[in-house]
């Protein structure tokens, strides 16, 4: 009976803490998808073709921007082919859209490195920083990256797995989740791409 | 002689008996270009009486095998060693796929492309070190693994 009592209000307590989570991310959760600063800070990056990137890098044309690290085994690869995939079926039209990987562990990967890890892919641009710049970054796109110890001086990051959306006049334009169907993925992309779809 | 009728009966091809447990749908994925970990996918059955547990493994192409876990909260993406390995309980089947648990295998020293096949012994607190291939998964480094 109190055992059956105790898995009630373990059960309970397990709930509310689902609740607080979903609050947190659907309705206090200062990085809401409303703010129209996403994206606007004074961060100075550079990307793999060698441009600089800052947040005038946004405005001009749409992009979906990507935060990972090479040495990420899972999330990253499978969005990096997910993003082909979008790529494959946009056409003609991917070409009017940019597509930004942003690395959360600038220590690892310098441009070298990022550009390496991209080379099998058309169209994706790599971007990175000093250590500054990137938590700068970070902070005006309401990323959250925490490096994570493992064994020796390896980690990992935890960090936000969803694609950032920014329309061509660099306004935050909504997100793509991690693994999201495709299906519901090219309606996004092509209400930024102007003329398509 | 059991054993091997057994995997033929139950087993459909790249799958392997182990013990109790039976390991299908095995595959790693090709690196990518520079990148010095990779993950592994497979799904095991065990449909014996006794409770097991995948605890980590070995492979010649890597220093590190290890058994890690992947959890969502919101959009933020968490992955951890599973240090206490990953239960695989009596009767059940576990998956290990992307976006959840994973093999990690890191410190590459060779970086395995499609159409190849590596070994990786892994090991079981009760049916303990079994060797399967894995293949490259389709798809390229970064292909959709189903």
């Amino acid at each position: 009976m109190r055992k059956d009592r105790t898995a009630r209000w373990l059960a309970l307590g397990a709930v509310a803490a689902g609740l607080a989570v979903t609050l947190w991310f659907a309705v206090l959760d200062p990085r809401a998808e409303d703010v129209p600063t996403v994206g606007q800070g004074d961060y100075l990056l550079e990307t793999t073709e060698g441009a600089p990137f800052t947040a005038a890098t946004l405005t001009g044309q749409p992009s979906a921007i990507f935060f990972g690290y090479t040495h990420c085994p899972d999330v990253c690869p499978t969005t990096l082919g997910d993003i082909a995939l979008w790529q494959q079926e946009l056409g003609d039209r991917a070409a009017a859209m940019r597509f930004f990987l942003v690395t959360v562990d600038p220590e690892r990967d310098t441009i070298p490195v990022l550009a390496d890890y991209l080379s099998w892919s058309e169209g994706i641009i790599g971007v990175t920083g000093t250590e500054a710049e990137i938590a700068k970054a970070l902070e005006a796109f309401r990323i959250y990256a925490q490096k994570v110890s493992g064994e020796g001086a390896d980690y990992s990051m935890d960090h936000s797995a969803s694609v950032l959306l920014f329309d061509a006049d660099g306004r935050f334009a909504g997100r793509i989740g991690y693994q999201e169907p495709v299906e519901t993925v090219l309606p996004k992309l092509h209400a930024l791409i102007p003329g398509a779809g | 002689m059991k054993t091997v009728l057994l995997c033929a009966a139950l087993c459909a091809p790249g799958c392997v008996m182990a013990q109790d447990l039976r390991i299908s749908d095995a595959c790693i994925r090709a690196p990518m270009p520079g990148a010095p970990v990779v993950s592994g996918y497979l799904t095991i059955t065990n449909p014996g009486p006794v409770a097991d547990r995948l605890t980590g493994g070995r492979a010649d192409f890597a220093e590190v095998v290890q058994v890690h876990g992947m959890t969502m909260e919101g959009e933020v993406m968490r992955m951890r060693q599973r240090v206490d390995g990953l239960p695989v309980p009596a009767g059940a089947t576990v998956t290990l796929q992307p976006g959840g648990d994973h093999l990690m295998f890191s410190g590459l020293n060779f970086a395995p492309k499609s159409g190849d096949t590596v070994h990786v012994t892994l090991t079981f607190d009760h049916a303990g070190p079994v060797t399967l291939p894995m293949p490259v998964c389709a798809g390229g480094p970064a292909g959709r693994v189903q």
